[in-house]
């Protein structure tokens, strides 16, 4: 598996995700925003958390039109793998690669918090490793993650069971409280048509080490390095 | 040319911050406001010689960056 991750001004979680990549084996390389291509033989793009270009205009809209992300689109459109995580996730919205949209908190605040998931598939190429239905406890550290797509984009990912993760309480329940930041059916992570690309709010990344309090972050890692 | 760019909010779209301002201009006694929907202004010089060329210019603008419009609508004003 090479990884490629890709740095745009403002990234901040690049170094977490390049190491929990190598720990499931990857090979990583880091990639600047004003690149042209991905290195030859890259199966995996990823856009990582942060503050690309400062949140300015909308989240992830300057960022989802810089010169990289042509080549992350070329490389999505031959099935490659693309994974954003948290910016990366409101970079891939805006690059038009996902649908939908991540709009401020339904509560105004930035959330900064432990968060369990539900894994609603694991017949994707990031998600093989967990069980299905199963509860997994990462974090979540974001001020616009409220996911949002018109009745009608909605139902299709619905339809076509596209949602790879859904905010949960500890038993698994999609409860309104544990949905902290409002979005559309608990939606914390969303897959392309396709299944290659995947867009996610909360951080697998962050807990991959006992150390530091968890290791469900793993799985993802795990799945894809597989 | 001088232009204006409107961005605004789709109805139907939550919007957390004119909510706010809204529960603010309360709290402050401003007595009659019934909602407020927050929005953007973008000013804007074009070089284009006539306002079908300048509007032209201006859609591209909004269709491939200052707008989302997933969740936004815009107007453009030739001023």
């Amino acid at each position: 598996m090479h990884a490629a991750v890709v740095v745009f001004p403002g990234s901040n979680r690049e170094s977490d995700v390049v190491r929990a990549l190598r720990r499931s084996g990857a090979q990583v390389s880091l990639v600047w925003h004003a690149d042209h291509e991905l290195p030859a033989g890259t199966d995996l793009a990823v856009l990582p958390g942060g503050f690309s270009y400062g949140d300015y205009l909308r989240c992830g809209a300057i960022a989802g039109r810089a010169a990289a992300m042509d080549a992350v689109r070329a490389h999505a459109a031959r099935g490659g793998l693309v994974l954003g995580i948290c910016n990366g996730f409101q970079i891939l919205c805006e690059s038009g690669l996902l649908p939908g949209v991540l709009m401020r908190n339904i509560d105004r605040r930035f959330i900064c918090h432990r968060q369990t998931l539900r894994v609603e598939r694991t017949d994707t190429r990031f998600t093989s490793a967990y069980t299905q239905g199963q509860v997994i406890d990462v974090c979540v550290a974001h001020g616009e993650g409220n996911y949002f797509a018109d009745p009608e984009t909605l139902a299709r990912i619905e339809g076509e069971g596209r949602v790879a993760f859904r905010y949960c309480d500890a038993q698994g329940a999609i409860t309104v409280e544990a949905n902290r930041n409002g979005s559309l059916n608990a939606i914390a992570g969303v897959l392309s048509e396709t299944g290659t690309v995947l867009g996610m709010m909360p951080h697998p990344e962050n807990f991959v080490e006992d150390l530091v309090g968890g290791t469900d972050g793993r799985g993802l890692f795990d799945s894809l390095a597989a | 040319m001088k232009a204006r760019i409107i961005v605004t909010l789709k109805t139907g779209v939550l919007d957390p911050q004119g909510k706010a301002i809204e529960a603010a201009l309360r709290s402050l006694s401003i007595e009659g406001v019934d909602g407020v929907r927050q929005g953007k202004v973008f000013d804007i010089e074009v070089s284009a010689v006539d306002s079908t060329a300048a509007e032209a210019t201006l859609r591209a603008a909004c269709e491939k960056l200052l707008a989302n419009t997933v969740v936004e609508n815009y107007a453009i004003e030739i001023l």
